[in-house]
């Protein structure tokens, strides 16, 4: 039909189109400058680290720019027997190289973490290069070691070529790349991850259903109490948010502790011997509680605004037209305060499943978390690409536990307050 | 059907919630069936306290309530089987229409064909048909409305309590609301407590009104009773307009008496008075006193207008009458009036029945 034609104008001829979008311009401009500090502030504390994280994780440059002759050899190498002639050749010229720029130690370890004995031969044969003769190099490093001459440590080498790898994604779940290309478990005594990222999703899982059945009778409290008293209990609910992580955690040591109080009132009531005091702390149950309490207030918060504003004549309505009060509670309050729960849960499971400094605290060996794995990497080893390739494995879990959430629930139900 | 005169009674019920207040005092109510009763009065006279302790949400602090024949103090509300409506409608808002009204029949264990008809009818009773798959969230105030009422009904409860449910809608929806609810009513032969501190609500729609104040029942009467015959200054000033003139009862005879006021005496008609010398406050209905009246009237004073405000249909003058400056005086809109300006002296008159010494305020 001919609506293109009858375009609206404005008094003075210009679409009106046109005009709004001139006028809304300004607007515009002044809107996103306000945010633009904002948006700066987000993209430079957090996109960029967790780009930057990202590209530790799989960034495998630093061999593949050690040894750029090596590789460029090794190209027709088939990997099968030992290298040919040119390959040994290459490695000696880049490996004088990094001899000059004292860099050979960070060889080594770095192929030492592909495989075990590089640091010894990578040593040795630095110190018996200085006296190589030119020419046959192969026969010559060969002779440095014997390990030289085992055609398993050339392959470890080549592994290392490409300038991207996703070995640490593997080593994070147990399991690795091995001589022949295949992705295989690690031998069973050595599996660590795994069972930390198992204990973490247990740990998370269980915190939360505590949290959530603690917080639901608090939270309804609170929502129907009179003012007076319920501004008491959201001060004891929020009292946690003012006092330290640290110093929560550590009254929680003290409280725990097999001379602690709770052990020391447990043998006051006769409930356990003196000489058979429970064990609390520094293994999961001490994780639970303390992450437990510490979490609560998370989940108290959005079930609370959420309560607040189901109206007490619901409960009624639902009893007076015949629901027993349980019927009243199941059919009305409780699908009402869905949201609530949802935004709670996710909240809550969230932070549990990243938490770090209570369960490194009273957590002990069987109580640790995958962060705890992840600090250690990143303080101790110094294994910054595997501690990225882990952080961003947890990050991406969540994603996956948000989007499920958002199947299930719907992100848009939810209500944080 | 000869129907029980004691349906719903209230028995000497108290009230209190902290102890120190009597919010209801010594309620002795009766409630026949299949009548629409009115709880009326300002906020704070325990009208909402007695709505809710007969749905059992509040206990009476002393005394008993009957519904039947049996006391039921101690049966918790949904064992009651009364239907009720509530302020804010308290639809189940994650429910549908259908849903929220099958709510009732679902926890009765009502076979679901039955429940469906029940439905079926409930809805077409306040004209929903079609609305059944909505969530409340998509209705109107007045559809919710309609809806809560419906749901109220839909388990053909015998009594059906109503509290202020019509507050939050505006005029129009409300005096239409009015009628739908007191047609709902006849047809069904349901019996209905309502709660409500809007008087004209109250006098449109029920069978009889229980004028509330201060924790007691000041009067219970039908509609026009309680406007005509208003038996204490309370109820007098609470329904309808009112003039007043406050003075003391000089002599009574002949079911008159004579009123003194400041400046001079009118008859009236002793209703709460009994002797000479007492204090009183007589009140006459605006609409009850003439201007230009005939001889026949036995009161007839001089009053200087000191405003005039058009109504429309008719004007109301407020005239300095025998030292009330506040008297109002509502005067038809008709073609063939009358020299009402502003500052003129008339004369006005009324019947002294009309003019009823109450108690003094």
């Amino acid at each position: 039909m001919s609506s293109e034609n009858k375009q609206i104008l404005t008094t003075d001829g210009t679409p009106l189109e046109v005009s709004l979008k001139k006028a809304e311009k300004k607007n515009k401009i002044k809107a996103f400058l306000l945010v633009a500090p904002l948006l700066l502030f987000i993209i430079i504390t957090y996109v960029f680290p967790i780009g930057d994280m990202l590209m530790r994780s799989v960034d495998d440059k630093m061999v593949t720019e050690m040894l750029p002759k090596t590789y460029k050899s090794m190209e027709i190498w088939d990997g099968e027997e030992l290298p040919p002639e040119e390959v040994f050749e290459a490695f000696y010229f880049d490996f004088q190289k990094l001899i000059e720029e004292e860099r050979e130690g960070k060889l080594s370890t770095q192929l030492n973490y592909t495989k075990n004995g590089f640091k010894s031969i990578i040593k040795k044969l630095r110190r018996k290069s200085k006296s190589f003769e030119e020419g046959n190099y192969k026969e010559q490093i060969m002779a440095v070691h014997k390990r030289w001459a085992d055609v398993e440590y050339w392959r470890a080498i080549k592994r290392r070529a490409p300038a991207y790898t996703y070995q640490k994604y593997l080593k994070g779940m147990d399991m690795y790349e091995n001589e022949k290309g295949e992705i295989v478990n690690v031998a069973e005594d050595r599996r660590v991850h795994r069972i930390l990222w198992l204990r973490t999703l247990e740990i998370a899982f269980f915190v939360t259903v505590f949290c959530f059945l603690m917080a639901y009778p608090i939270a309804h409290l609170l929502a129907t109490l009179p003012m007076k008293y319920s501004n008491l209990l959201m001060i004891c609910v929020l009292l946690p948010f003012w006092t330290s992580l640290l110093v929560r955690t550590a009254s929680w040591m003290i409280l725990l502790q097999q001379q602690g109080i709770v052990n020391d009132f447990f043998v006051m009531i006769g409930l356990v011997s003196d000489d058979n005091r429970i064990e609390m702390m520094f293994n999961k149950t001490g994780s639970y509680v303390a992450m437990t309490q510490i979490l609560l207030p998370f989940m108290v918060l959005p079930l609370y605004s959420v309560m607040k504003t189901i109206s007490p004549s619901l409960m009624r309505a639902g009893k007076s037209l015949g629901g027993t009060p349980f019927i009243a509670f199941w059919k009305v309050y409780f699908p009402l305060t869905i949201p609530g729960i949802g935004a709670g849960c996710l909240l809550v499971f969230i932070l549990a499943i990243g938490y770090y400094i209570t369960p490194a605290l009273v957590g002990g060996a069987s109580g640790t978390l995958i962060s705890n794995q992840i600090a250690f990497h990143m303080k101790s080893t110094l294994d910054w690409s595997f501690a990225s390739a882990m952080g961003l494995m947890l990050l991406s879990g969540v994603l996956v536990i948000y989007w499920l959430y958002n199947k299930l629930v719907g992100i848009d139900n939810i209500k944080l307050g | 059907m000869a129907s029980k005169k004691d349906f719903v009674k209230f028995d000497k019920v108290d009230k209190s919630y902290d102890g120190k207040i009597l919010v209801v005092k010594d309620l002795q109510l009766d409630i026949a069936e299949g009548e629409f009763i009115t709880m009326l009065g300002p906020s704070g006279s325990g009208k909402t306290t007695c709505l809710m302790m007969l749905a059992g949400f509040e206990t009476p602090t002393n005394g008993e309530i009957y519904l039947d024949g049996n006391a039921i103090s101690s049966i918790p509300p949904h064992k009651r089987g009364i239907g009720m409506v509530f302020q804010n409608y308290a639809l189940f808002p994650h429910m549908t229409v259908y849903e929220n009204l099958a709510f009732p029949l679902r926890v009765r264990k009502i076979p679901k064909d039955e429940a469906d008809k029940k439905i079926d009818k409930a809805l077409s009773m306040v004209s929903l048909q079609g609305f059944a798959a909505r969530m409340p969230g998509q209705l109107s105030g007045g559809q919710q409305q309609r809806v809560a009422v419906a749901r109220s009904l839909v388990f053909d409860p015998q009594l059906v309590l109503m509290d202020e449910p019509l507050g939050a809608l505006d005029k129009n929806l409300r005096e239409s609301m009015q009628y739908e609810i007191k047609h709902i009513h006849e047809s069904i032969g349901v019996t209905v407590v309502y709660v409500t501190h809007d008087q004209s609500e109250a006098l449109t729609m029920s069978n009889r009104i229980a004028v509330f104040n201060d924790g007691k029942v000041q009067q219970l009467s039908s509609p026009d009773e309680l406007y005509e015959k208003p038996v204490n200054s309370f109820v007098a000033e609470f329904i309808g307009e009112n003039n007043t003139f406050a003075g003391e009862v000089t002599d009574i005879s002949d079911g008159r008496c004579k009123v003194k006021l400041a400046s001079a005496e009118i008859l009236a008609n002793p209703i709460s008075v009994k002797g000479k010398g007492e204090k009183t406050t007589v009140s006459l209905r605006p609409e009850r006193a003439l201007i230009n009246p005939s001889d026949k009237m036995d009161n007839i004073h001089n009053g200087k207008i000191e405003e005039v405000i058009y109504h429309g249909d008719h004007t109301r003058v407020r005239i300095n009458l025998l030292g009330n400056p506040e008297f109002i005086l509502k005067i038809p809109n008709s073609s063939s009036n009358l020299d009402i300006k502003l500052g003129n002296e008339i004369k006005i008159g009324w019947n002294s029945d009309d003019a009823r010494a109450l108690d003094p305020k």
